[in-house]
């Protein structure tokens, strides 16, 4: 755990999944019941196609996205319906489906595999990973097939499959890689076709040897000129995309645009996977690889799991809870969000659960101090951002400031925070920034619009007003001339 | 004192009064970027158009605040933040709204109840910002994107059938971050 | 089950302030151990009085301003500004011009502003200015160096001084203190005596100014020891050295017989210390790479340029507050690139 020697930014972090890298996935036992989260991040939400008592297939879709990016949800196992809505005892979760499994797994009838994959149009190609559900595994859940035809209309040349999994703990991308590289290899040359890029890089980290050895020997079996393997120093974020795309290509993504801007692409191996196992079997997205460990688990390793299990379920799964554990989080240890209950259930953001004991845990020594401008959080910034200017317009919420320095530009890795000596909860002020700073900009777009509604109606009132009284005199004139002409 | 000391003295107060005198006559004088002040005043405001603070609209407040005929405290919709950043604009002491001319409320919509909805369409001129869609006898209904939540459809409705409902804030979004 | 929550890191490095400050007061130690071989005791007097005074006045001012006063006493941080404003006074100050000084440094330098993090100006350098300015002679008296030296009589010296402000019945300040190399140079210049001439009398040793050299050589082992671990970082320190080096190399080439060189200036006076120690104060000094640099190499040519015409003989501690007045103005002009972000 220290800063890099050289002046690159970034951290060399202890891993802490040496053993969980060597574990084989295991399949997680099917839930009694799950529970699908509508909520998909960034203010999207699905909205449910089902009703409560209602009887539904394995992979029946049970959720439409609402208006702009969203993706459908479908059931993960098959069952009835028990409720829609907030859970009675998990209300801080919000809204989701509760589906009883009937132990039937019948599958749903539209569940057809594509054997034809590599011929279809790229746009069938892309609707029928729409229809799958298909979002991005890495945590952001951004929907694939909308990114993939984004990167269609703009004439991606370069696309970049991120399997660097740079961030403490997490292990789930390595299992993949090293179980079913041909899957990768497979889900590289689907997306290749729909958004039409001419290469695919897969990036991984130096400390994946043997995942990089599988997809060595997979590459080699495809005989597709077109893929390539990237081996990346293993720093923490490495695997952030703009961060990955630079290392891998060299090729910066400019300031307030993204990667297809300057034809570039990424996506997570995860998704590669997904979408190879859409094609094969027509199965949409109703599990994923689950790394859960942390020194409070008995066995760590890596689940295949259903969307929807209670995460309480799946460390029963991994040999239960083991010495005290005090937090559960999922992701990395840098960014991951703690949660408050192990009955909240697993959705498809989830890469890693961690159940840490003390041991795993390192807060501050101390209370938190005023700033002494060290600079150590400017030094290890990956977006080249100077934090410690951003705290200082953060605390007098200077606009200009925050401008000026880049707080959008903030991918909240959690850097600064870690070698800040003042103990500066750093990220956790920035990210409540950028709320607040996307609300203000939201409720500054919604005064403009007013204010054009209003003085377009101003106007409209006026020409209204304009035309009356035009019209007064024109009736005034006829009838005078007609009182002077006639009589 | 010696009669150096105090020609230096005399000096200086004749300098003092001619080089102050010659700047305020000079600020009386120049062009005063009026309607530029009235934009900036305005672009602070909420352009809610509800007309608590007695002006028909935020623009002609403004411009009230610009000529000094009205203080700065007058808009709920507003509130502290809105009136803090005109102070800081004019270079005046922060004053908080005045209560008097109404209460601070947090975002709101209207909302019409086209079950008691009889099409009357007394509302519809009385949008300020020409959010509620309809013509008579027919269903009305609020834009809600449009709706500046500013209260001056309630009266005019002979059935109230129209009330104001909080807007729910958007679901947190989730970090950036890795995507490793 | 349920659990704690908390924001992201779940794990931090660990570095705290007060490890930063007790790790900057051992590498201070070796320049310690020679000040006293040197000058004698008075160092270790005048530490015993700035800490406490120190302390006393952060803990008033906290009470006052109505902080908590424990969590910032912990810290250490007016404890290293003790030592430095310790370090850099003459052994033989009376202590009530100590406590002076390290009043002005802790209630005007730091408190004044808002305490730690907030101070523009380096508070030891600020203590160090208001007693030079304010006491010129006392300030400029320190002990003879060379063969003479005779350590006992020195602490004795010392000794009285520092309780009484004047040396005992049987010492003489004439026989015990002189001028420094810097003073004999400045005195020397003005005098339009050849570096030859002035170099003949007894302050200037083998590199530098006698004596002080030791101290120099201390401080850049201390400073060696904190750049290996990371607690500065080089473009302070190297941008100070250059800027004082490069401009004496360069005057010496121009008119030998008038300029001492760069290795002069390098290890005498309190360049050494200013490098490592001083300047690196990272809440007065610049915040990016690039801009440390132009503070660095700020300090280091003004330090040479006070030296060389200006009133006092060792410049530091002014050339230190000058840059610190311009540091925020090298802040606005050297804010690095953000990712993605094009220069137009």
């Amino acid at each position: 755990m220290q800063a890099r020697r050289d002046f690159a930014p970034g951290l060399v972090l202890d891993a802490r999944k040496r053993s969980t890298m060597r574990e084989r996935i295991v399949a997680a036992p099917e839930p009694a019941q799950v529970f699908v989260l509508l909520d998909q991040g960034d203010g999207r939400r699905g909205t449910p196609c089902v009703r409560e008592g209602e009887r539904v297939r394995q992979g029946a879709a049970i959720a439409r996205a609402d208006d702009g990016p969203g993706a459908d949800l479908h059931a993960p196992v098959a069952g009835r319906i028990r409720s829609i809505g907030p859970h009675e005892n998990l209300r801080e979760a919000g809204p989701g489906i509760v589906i009883d499994n009937d132990g039937s797994d019948e599958r749903d009838s539209r569940w057809e595999p594509c054997p034809d994959a590599d011929s279809l149009d790229p746009d069938d190609l892309i609707e029928r990973i729409r229809g799958g559900g298909i979002v991005g595994l890495g945590g952001a859940l951004y929907p694939t097939a909308a990114k993939l035809a984004q990167g269609r209309d703009r004439s991606v040349t370069h696309l970049v499959l991120n399997g660097a999994e740079c961030e403490p703990w997490i292990c789930c991308d390595d299992a993949l890689m090293r179980e079913t590289p041909g899957e990768v290899v497979r889900g590289a040359q689907l997306m290749l076709r729909a958004c039409g890029a001419a290469k695919c890089t897969i990036a991984i980290e130096d400390d994946k040897a043997e995942a990089g050895a599988a997809l060595e020997a997979a590459l080699a079996a495809a005989g597709d000129a077109r893929l390539s393997l990237a081996v990346l120093p293993a720093v923490y974020p490495a695997g952030a995309e703009r961060q990955l795309l630079t290392a891998v290509t060299g090729l910066e993504v400019p300031q307030h645009a993204w990667p297809p801007a300057i034809g570039l692409l990424c996506q997570n191996v995860g998704t590669a996977v997904a979408i190879a196992r859409l094609m094969r079997t027509g199965e949409p997205l109703i599990r994923r690889i689950v790394t859960v460990t942390g020194s409070g688990v008995a066995h760590p390793g890596n689940l295949d799991a259903r969307i929807g299990t209670p995460i309480a379920e799946l460390i029963a799964a991994a040999g239960g809870y083991a010495g005290a554990p005090r937090r559960l989080w999922f992701g990395g240890s840098m960014t991951g969000r703690a949660l408050p209950d192990d009955a909240w259930p697993l959705t498809s953001a989830m890469n890693c659960i961690v159940a840490a004991t003390a041991a795993d845990l390192r807060a501050p020594a101390q209370a938190e101090q005023a700033c002494i401008r060290c600079g150590d959080c400017a030094r290890v910034c990956p977006a080249g951002l100077l934090p410690q200017e951003l705290h200082r317009a953060v605390r007098s919420r200077d606009e200009m400031l925050l401008e000026r320095f880049g707080l959008a530009d903030c991918i909240e890795c959690g850097c600064c925070d870690y070698v800040c000596p003042s103990a500066i909860p750093l990220v956790e002020r920035f990210r409540q920034e950028r709320v607040a700073m996307r609300e203000r900009a939201a409720e500054a777009a919604r005064a403009k619009a007013a204010r054009l509604h209003f003085e377009h109606r101003e106007r409209r009132l006026a020409e209204l007003e304009a035309d009356r009284r035009r019209e007064f005199e024109d009736a005034r004139r006829r009838a005078r001339d007609s009182s002077r002409d006639g009589g | 004192m010696n009669p150096e000391t105090l020609a230096l003295i005399g000096g200086a107060i004749v300098l003092a009064l001619a080089l102050g005198g010659t700047l305020g006559w000079a600020a009386t004088r120049m062009p005063r970027d009026a309607d530029g002040l009235v934009e900036r005043i305005n672009a602070l405001l909420p352009q809610t158009q509800c007309g608590q603070c007695l002006y028909p609209g935020c623009r002609p407040y403004a411009a009230a605040i610009a000529s000094g005929e009205a203080d700065l405290d007058r808009c709920p919709p507003g509130g502290a933040v809105t009136a803090q950043a005109i102070a800081r604009l004019l270079d005046r002491p922060p004053k908080s709204p005045d209560p008097s001319y109404g209460t601070t409320k947090p975002r709101q919509v209207a909302w019409i109840d086209e079950a008691r909805c009889t099409g009357c369409a007394r509302c519809l001129p009385a949008c300020p910002v020409d959010a509620i869609v309809g013509a008579p006898r027919l269903m009305h209904t609020v834009i809600a994107a449009q709706c500046t939540g500013c209260e001056l459809c309630i009266a005019p409705c002979p059935v109230d059938c129209i009330e104001l409902r909080a807007v729910t804030a958007a679901p947190p979004s989730q970090p950036l971050a890795a995507g490793c | 089950m349920r659990f704690e929550t908390a924001p992201a890191p779940h794990v931090v490095a660990g570095f705290t302030v007060p490890r930063v400050m007790f790790l900057v007061l051992l590498a201070l130690a070796p320049a310690a151990v020679a000040h006293v071989v040197v000058f004698g005791p008075g160092l270790l007097l005048q530490f015993a009085v700035a800490a406490p005074v120190a302390l006393g006045c952060e803990a008033a001012a906290l009470a006052l301003r109505r902080r908590p006063a424990l969590p910032a006493l912990r810290d250490g941080s007016v404890l290293v500004t003790a030592a430095l404003l310790a370090i850099c006074l003459p052994p033989l100050l009376p202590w009530w011009l100590t406590a002076l000084g390290t009043a002005v440094a802790v209630l005007l330098g730091k408190h004044v502003y808002g305490g730690l993090g907030y101070n523009p100006f380096n508070p030891a350098m600020v203590g160090y200015a208001v007693l030079l300015i304010s006491f010129p002679v006392a300030m400029t008296r320190w002990p003879l160096t060379g063969a003479e030296l005779d350590w006992p009589t020195l602490a004795r010296l010392t000794i009285h001084s520092f309780y009484s402000g004047v040396p005992p019945p049987d010492l003489s300040w004439d026989a015990w203190t002189g001028a420094t190399a810097l003073d004999a140079l400045r005195t020397g210049l003005r005098q339009r005596l050849t570096l030859q001439e002035i170099r003949a009398g007894a302050p200037f040793g083998v590199l530098g100014a006698a004596g002080f050299v030791w101290v120099n050589l201390a401080a850049l082992a201390g400073g060696l020891f904190l750049l290996r671990r990371g607690i500065v970082r080089w473009q302070i320190p190297a941008a100070l050295l250059a800027g004082l080096a490069l401009p004496a190399a360069l005057a010496q080439a121009l008119d030998p017989g008038g300029h001492p060189g760069a290795l002069f200036h390098l290890f005498s006076g309190a360049t050494m210390l200013g490098a490592f120690f001083i300047a690196t104060d990272p809440v007065s000094a610049a915040t990016s790479d690039r801009g440390r640099l132009i503070y660095g190499a700020g300090i280091g040519f003004l330090t040479w340029i006070i030296r060389r015409w200006g009133s006092y003989p060792d410049g530091v501690a002014f050339a230190v507050l000058l840059m610190n007045l311009a540091a925020p103005l090298i802040d606005r002009l050297t804010i690095p690139r953000i990712y993605g972000q094009t220069r137009d």
